[in-house]
């Protein structure tokens, strides 16, 4: 179970590198949101893999970190704001400028204006 | 009894009075607004200022929210360190919220209201004990920084702010990898507790603790804009509004601040397998952000773009000498810390004064129009100009006469000396050709029209003081940050308060 875990997660960052690395918006927020898909699986594994644990003391004999879900959930939801955000600004950018090249190649000539 | 609570004062002013804010106000919101704002920033700088006296004369205070204890719930630690921080950025807040609201709050929406969280953030992640609430308050400011750096709108704010946005999520995700390893290997994310557990580890599990440690310094290093990771902020600084560009003087800061508190208290001297991580690293790519943010002001044509850098050669300047490691050091930082967020922030402002006033040719360094308030803003700029180069007699001066005395003895100084002094000598020439370019070399004709409202020069003047202030009262600073970077270097007291003495 651990190797397919990590190999998932491993899989999951690798992708989300490489799409990351490109020079457009669009991939480039695809990359973000599943790095965070990997980071929350990660974080989820911090507190070790268990199988039919309760996170309560005392229930069951192998037991579940409760923190790491609590952990988990918090990033989940301040990532997707986030990712939201992020979209949002892409498209708009795709708008204003009329590419979603991330780097204009001649913005040195609009130096000094806002 | 409400004493007590003063210590979440801070965190909880900011957020009531952005939702305040955002309430709808009827036909002229924006006079309720400002109104609302002025008088968070004054009762957060009130509240700043009692807990700054309690906690140096009674010592650090402990704040248990929803009265769990540490390390099972999460806790605000208050030491002088985070004090004086929140203390700084309060200060800060009032002349820029003031200078704001001649008119720059009304070029978007909901200006105030972001204002105030990006205070509540950067005041939570001051305060806090615990690593992952740092990661929280961490977002809560970074989400306030990007609206406000899309404030007003347009094309070069756009892009400038989705590098930001992007480069800044793919940092969050590297922040939670950190606390993902240190907590899997430590068990615990309160940063006292895990400063104990860390000590402890032996084999594999100190290396992946080592790992997540770093981890943690590319993240911190990304906020304040270290070497590798700085080529966001001259874009990000310059294409903003000024106001925004000031309060963002403090962002880097925070970055620091993360660093300082971090690499003291948990990857510190007692830290065992992980004693000291990262400290060769800060020494060198800080030395190498010093020279490239020295190149950059020299080469920039735009005099926002000349600030940037500056605040890139402030950081460069705090993280080389913070990696010396030992009081004298973090007391130097800690002074030069105060004095650059403030003159930096006032840099911003007065040369937001006189883009407006020049008109066309706003801030790029070429030959323009006579300024409506010439003279006035002419002297501004030089004393902050001193100040940032630093020649006495201002603040600059004594700040980087501590870090040189820091760094006197042995190869740190055979580094550190020559390449503190040569970029303070290329910030002189680039400041000073940049002044007489724009205040000696004015076009003939007749002066701009456009005149800047009082209470905005008032508003950089008060920043501008703090820099004489600073000077005037050097003696009683530098007493107060030795205090602080003894406290840091006596982490066992800062444990023993967080945990209640439960463990020992």
């Amino acid at each position: 179970m651990e190797a397919l875990f990590a190999i998932t997660v491993g899989m999951l960052t690798a992708c989300s590198v490489f799409l990351i690395l490109r020079g457009r918006s669009f991939p480039i927020v695809v990359g973000i949101t599943m790095l965070s898909y990997a980071v929350n699986l990660f974080l989820f594994s911090t507190g070790r893999l268990v199988i039919e644990g309760a996170p309560i003391i005392g229930n069951t004999k192998p037991i579940a970190d409760p923190l790491p879900q609590a952990l988990v959930l918090t990033a989940i939801v301040i990532g997707f704001a986030m990712t939201a955000y992020a979209v949002i600004l892409a498209v708009r950018a795709r708008g204003e400028i009329g590419s979603d090249e991330v780097n204009d190649l001649d913005h040195s000539d609009a130096e000094g204006q806002r | 009894m409400w004493q007590q609570h003063l210590v979440i004062a801070p965190i909880l002013i900011p957020l009531l009075a952005a939702l305040l804010q955002l309430l709808p106000w009827g036909e002229n919101p924006q006079r309720y607004r400002r109104l609302i704002g002025i008088v968070a920033c004054i009762l957060t700088i009130s509240a700043a200022v009692t807990l700054l006296l309690q906690v140096h004369q009674y010592g650090m205070q402990v704040y248990a929210v929803g009265s769990w204890q540490a390390p099972f719930g999460i806790v605000l630690a208050v030491d002088r360190l985070a004090t004086v921080m929140v203390l700084l950025s309060a200060l800060l807040s009032l002349p820029i919220l003031a200078y704001a609201c001649y008119g720059e709050d009304n070029l978007g929406s909901h200006f105030h209201a972001l204002f105030q969280f990006l205070l509540l953030g950067i005041n939570g992640a001051f305060f806090t004990g615990d690593l992952f609430n740092l990661f929280v308050f961490f977002e809560v400011l970074l989400i306030a920084s990007y609206a406000l750096l899309m404030h007003g709108g347009g094309k070069l704010k756009l892009r400038a702010c989705l590098h930001y946005v992007l480069l800044n999520l793919a940092g969050s995700a590297l922040f939670l990898i950190a606390l993902g390893v240190l907590y899997g290997t430590t068990g615990t994310l309160n940063m006292a507790d895990m400063s104990g557990k860390i000590a402890a580890l032996t084999g594999d599990e100190a290396a992946l603790a080592r790992a997540g440690g770093m981890l943690l310094l590319v993240v911190f290093g990304l906020k304040a804009a270290l070497l590798p990771l700085y080529f966001w902020l001259p874009q990000a600084y310059t294409m903003t509004t000024g106001t925004v560009a000031a309060m963002f003087a403090i962002m880097t800061k925070v970055g620091v601040y993360s660093i300082l508190r971090v690499f003291t208290l948990v990857f510190g001297e007692t830290a065992g397998a992980a004693s000291l991580l990262g400290y060769e690293w800060l020494w060198w790519l800080g030395l190498a952000t010093l020279l490239i943010g020295a190149v950059g002001v020299l080469g920039s044509r735009d005099m926002r773009m000349v600030i940037s850098y500056l605040v890139v050669i402030s950081v460069g300047t705090m993280l080389t000498t913070l990696s010396i490691a030992n009081e004298r050091a973090v007391s130097a930082v800690m002074y030069y810390l105060i004095h650059s967020t403030f003159v930096t922030a006032a840099l911003f402002l007065v040369v937001d004064v006189m883009a407006m006033q020049r008109g066309k040719t706003a801030s790029r360094i070429v030959s323009g129009r006579k300024l409506a308030q010439h003279s006035v803003v002419a002297i501004m700029f030089f004393a902050a100009a001193i100040t940032i180069i630093g020649m006495p007699p201002l603040s600059g001066f004594v700040g980087k006469l501590h870090i040189l005395e820091a760094a006197r003895v042995g190869d740190q100084a055979n580094w550190l000396w020559p390449v503190v002094l040569g970029s303070t000598l290329v910030i002189m020439v680039a400041l000073a050709r940049a002044g007489s370019k724009m205040f000696w070399h004015t076009l003939e004709g007749k002066a701009g029209e456009t005149r800047s409202a009082n209470g905005q020069l008032v508003a950089v003047t008060v920043l501008l003081s703090a820099a004489v202030l600073l000077t005037v009262f050097a003696q009683p600073v530098s007493a107060f940050t030795d205090a602080i970077a003894n406290d840091l270097y006596q982490p066992q007291r800062y444990i023993y308060q967080v945990l209640g003495g439960s463990t020992l």
